[in-house]
């Protein structure tokens, strides 16, 4: 019997298909007879639309339809939804940025549909989309986030004053005062978390089929979640309801992004209702940069509070947190994790985060890769390095002197957190060594004999994974010779089927070969969300909550097969067994005989779970050119426990190249005038190529985790978290080295760091 | 205005009347109905696209299909073997978990065996420095570069 344990590295059963170019993507899908949509896009930040001609459009060769904001209204379709309430300090709501599917009287950000061509073919849409005639009367733009809260500036929604959607207060504003009041020493920083494009690999696409006879659409789109998907679309924009199901198959990387509903979403099934017919988009990567949710673009003010001893007090910030020109579906929620990360995996007495949410003529920004948490990390981490610089005390030791000790889990931190586990100093000590902290000098000097400057950098790191919403639910469902896992999350390369098999195969003591998995479909998946590093924790607990169901719903009819009462049957390896006898039943015999059993577990405990872990970096940079290369690149991370350690280390991998890009490369830049955006392709959007990046060493330092019977920590995210910090603590070590420069903003480019070193 | 194109991809003669501005990777993808190749950006920065034309390897969204008439196409899906096993460099990214969402893969994969043709015995600096024509998102390079290290060690143990 082949049984795959939870611990082992299983080689992936997804790779076959997907290397030999079988996987299916959603452009992969060839719909007979399906029509080609094309989305016409405003070329201004700001502008209010004073008429559209679509006379010539309509009657190009190959159209069938071309239809506007007008049509949306006509049809009361509803706005795309921002699921989050916040309330403001002084007690009001939010602001509201209602969002059409297509514009209506006015354009908010370049790349804000404007008007939807379906045609025979995807020339014919596109050509026809340069026939259509868009009356603008171009309006003044803001692209700057703190610019935009400023008096004076341009306003995106003329309801929201000074462009100020939410302004809130997270943790006690008095206590951090009274901390800061009687604090020995204040570090402070100013910095920018530098605005991300996400990029996966995979453009979005979306592809809607009708039925007549049932009046149902199906929409194949590369998602995160087809239950919410399912749920804004059909609830709340179309208001179709259950008439529409969601489907996903292959998913060519998300990174939080694709959780989010896009306008082209509903615009395709609402083409494709209005028509009676298939209808097929594809996004481009100039589109993906126009119109893809984006990530940070925070301006931050913060603080550091220590006693005479180097003891942590407090930490508080300000931070201005852009959303783009509309409220993207978890937008607001994302900068709020800046407070419940700040206080890192330090004893702080208070932490305080005055946070202003603001609106600019931008791409909507949300949840990308870390979301908000490599945001507040960063922030602390970065100030920890300055205090130490001022107070003379190794950066290691004042982290050392200022950790949560493992006597005290479990702990609540000053944002209100409660940790359940960890071994931080033991962790940053794995680390030191791991990465011979101690030989720093000795490299140092050998990169200055030849020119070169040598940095070191060290970040510890926490991240919150897990909690409550949505709900999670796992189906299971066995039959004479089969077990189905249907999971609600959506695969998006992280591996689930490989790592479902080989829970369910424990769970039950069955064959991973006799195991299916089945995703991604809203009628037989109905509760999911891939996102927040959440599968092992909350898929993974949910199935084997599900397994229990199953094996307790089969005890029953095993009684009746093994002619002994429930009480004296026991279950293990796949088999009912009367105690102390040799009579058994397996799982499929008794499956078979019941007409099959089902177990449904929906899984909504709000537990969370805290990864954390260390980073140490060395840069060597080329004073002359500014390169900046990283040398040594060394990660020891606590995930509690590894269900794969093969795809969990390249979770780690991925996550930490993601933070290295923003690290040292990528910048979505706006024209401050025009909020234009300047780096629309990948010809000006620096992405990671493996020439950018190192090999890494890797270690584990795990503490099981309370809060799940697994014992797992959410792995995801966890390298966007780590690497950001250890590399600008690393480069600033040569800048205040030899210019006695305090702070770098990302991304550190090579033109960045020359002009630091000559400036 | 329409042409006819005519090729032979993996080793099968195929021909079309395609429009004359149909790229080459949407000849393969609509016209072929070959979804193995993918289109991963509009610059022809990222590399999804990478296929051999006569034993080199090319993106395909950088040519017209008719740029390539007469030409032998290799795809992905002309890499593994007739007996359905897979070819050294696909078994190699597999074993080192070399893709994640698999989106890139089929591009990294043909441009990792062009590689080792023109490199046989690579080193990570030089594995690094020539695939940086195709960008992964999600692996962070790390078990790519292992990948296309130990698939050239096992293509030159079964030429």
């Amino acid at each position: 019997m082949t049984k795959f344990a939870i611990g082992q590295t299983v080689h992936r059963l997804e790779d076959p298909t997907l290397l030999q170019g079988k996987g299916c993507y959603t452009d992969d899908l060839r719909p007979q007879g399906a029509a080609h949509a094309f989305v016409l896009r405003s070329p201004h930040a700001h502008a209010l639309i004073r008429g559209i001609d679509t006379t010539a459009a309509r009657q190009a060769p190959g159209v069938i339809a071309v239809l506007t904001g007008q049509d949306v209204k006509a049809d009361d379709l509803g706005t795309m939804p921002c699921i989050v309430p916040v309330k403001n300090h002084d007690g009001t709501p939010r602001g509201e940025t209602p969002r059409p599917v297509l514009a209506l009287d006015r354009a908010r950000h370049v790349g804000d549909p404007v008007a939807l061509v379906v045609a025979e073919t995807y020339h014919a849409a596109r050509d026809a989309a340069e026939l259509i005639e868009v009356d603008y009367e171009p309006l003044p733009a803001v692209a700057d986030v703190y610019g935009a809260a400023q008096p004076g500036a341009p306003l995106v929604w003329p309801e929201i004053k000074q462009n100020i959607v939410a302004d809130l207060h997270l943790g006690s504003k008095e206590a951090a005062d009274a901390a800061f009041a009687r604090a020995a020493h204040i570090s402070k920083i100013e910095l920018v978390q530098n605005r991300l494009v996400a990029n996966p690999m995979e453009p979005r696409a979306a592809f809607a089929e009708y039925d007549p006879a049932t009046d149902r659409s199906t929409l194949h789109t590369s998602s995160q979640s087809v239950a919410l998907l399912r749920a804004h679309i059909g609830d709340i924009v179309l208001k179709i309801g259950d008439k529409l199901r969601v489907r996903s198959g292959n998913v060519g990387g998300a990174f939080g992004m694709k959780a989010m509903m896009h306008p082209e979403q509903p615009m395709i099934v609402w083409a494709s209702r209005r028509l009676k017919r298939a209808v097929r988009w594809t996004g481009d990567r100039s589109e993906g940069f126009l119109t893809d949710v984006q990530g940070r673009d925070h301006k931050v003010f913060a603080e550091l509070a220590l006693d005479k001893d180097g003891k942590f007090l407090a930490v508080r910030a300000t931070v201005y947190a852009g959303m783009g020109a509309y409220l993207s579906q978890f937008a607001p929620m994302i900068p709020q994790s800046v407070h419940s990360m700040m206080p890192s995996v330090y004893a702080f007495e208070a932490a305080h985060l005055h946070l202003i949410e603001t609106v600019t003529n931008t791409v909507p920004v949300d949840a990308y890769r870390g979301a908000g948490r490599p945001e507040g990390i960063y922030v602390t981490e970065r100030l920890i390095d300055i205090a130490a610089r001022e107070l003379k005390i190794a950066p290691d030791e004042l982290r050392r002197r200022n950790f949560i000790k493992p006597s005290q889990f479990p702990y609540t931190t000053a944002a209100g957190l409660v940790y359940d586990s960890g071994d931080f100093e033991g962790l940053q000590a794995k680390a030191l060594k791991e990465a011979d902290w101690a030989g720093f000098p000795a490299r140092k000097a050998a990169s200055e004999a030849r020119g070169k400057l040598r940095g070191i950098g060290l970040t510890m790191y926490v991240e919150r994974c897990g909690g409550a919403a949505p709900p999670d639910s796992v189906a299971l469902k066995v039959n004479k010779d089969r077990v189905l896992v249907l999971p609600g999350t959506v695969d998006n390369g992280q591996g689930h089927m490989t790592v479902l098999k080989q829970l369910v195969s424990e769970y039950l003591g069955i064959d991973m070969e006799k195991i299916d998995v089945s995703q991604g479909d809203s009628d037989a998946n109905p509760f999911g969300l891939t996102g927040g590093s959440r599968f092992a924790v909350v898929t993974g607990t949910a199935a084997g909550i599900a397994a229990k169901e199953v094996v307790d719903k089969g005890m029953e009819q095993a009684a009746k097969m093994l002619e002994a009462a429930a009480a004296d049957i026991e279950y293990g390896d796949g088999d009912y067994k009367v105690k102390g006898t040799d009579r058994k039943a397996t799982l499929f015999d008794v499956a078979g005989a019941a007409g099959g059993i089902e177990a449904l577990h929906i899984k909504n405990t709000g537990a969370l779970t805290f990864p954390n872990g260390c980073h140490i970096v060395e840069v060597e940079i080329d004073p002359q050119t500014g390169v900046t290369r990283l040398e040594r690149y060394t990660i020891v991370d606590d995930f509690g426990r590894a269900l794969n350690p093969m795809l969990l280390l390249g979770q780690v991998h991925g996550g930490t190249v993601q933070g290295i890009g923003q690290a040292l490369l990528e910048h979505a830049v706006y024209d401050n005038e025009s909020a234009q955006l300047l780096t629309g392709s990948f010809m000006d959007y620096a992405m990671p190529r493996a020439d950018d990046v190192p090999s890494f060493n890797t270690t584990f330092h795990h503490t099981p985790c309370t809060t799940n019977p697994l014992g797992v920590k959410g792995a995801g995210e966890a390298g966007s978290v780590g690497a950001p910090p250890a590399i600008i603590n690393a480069i600033v070590d040569v800048l205040h080295a030899k210019k006695g420069i305090k702070h770098i903003d990302m991304p550190a480019t090579r033109e960045k760091v020359w002009r630091a070193l000559n400036g | 205005m329409s042409v006819k194109v005519s090729m032979n991809v993996n080793g099968k003669a195929v021909s079309a009347e395609v429009p004359e501005r149909t790229l080459l990777v949407s000849f393969l993808r609509e016209t072929l109905n070959m979804t193995g190749t993918h289109v991963g950006c509009d610059t022809a920065q990222c590399g999804a696209c990478t296929i051999h034309l006569n034993g080199r390897a090319i993106k395909s969204c950088n040519i017209l299909a008719m740029q390539a008439e007469g030409g032998n196409v290799t795809t992905i899906e002309g890499l593994a073997n007739a007996d359905g096993t897979l070819h050294p460099m696909q078994e190699a990214f597999r074993q080192n978990h070399g893709l994640q969402c698999g989106f890139c893969t089929p591009g990294m994969v043909m441009s990792a065996v062009d590689l080792v043709k023109n490199t046989p015995k690579p080193t990570e600096e030089q594995i690094r420095e020539l695939m940086d024509g195709n960008i992964c998102r999600c692996t962070g390079y790390h078990n790519i570069v292992k990948a296309i290290a130990a698939g050239a060690t096992s293509m030159a143990a079964n030429p």
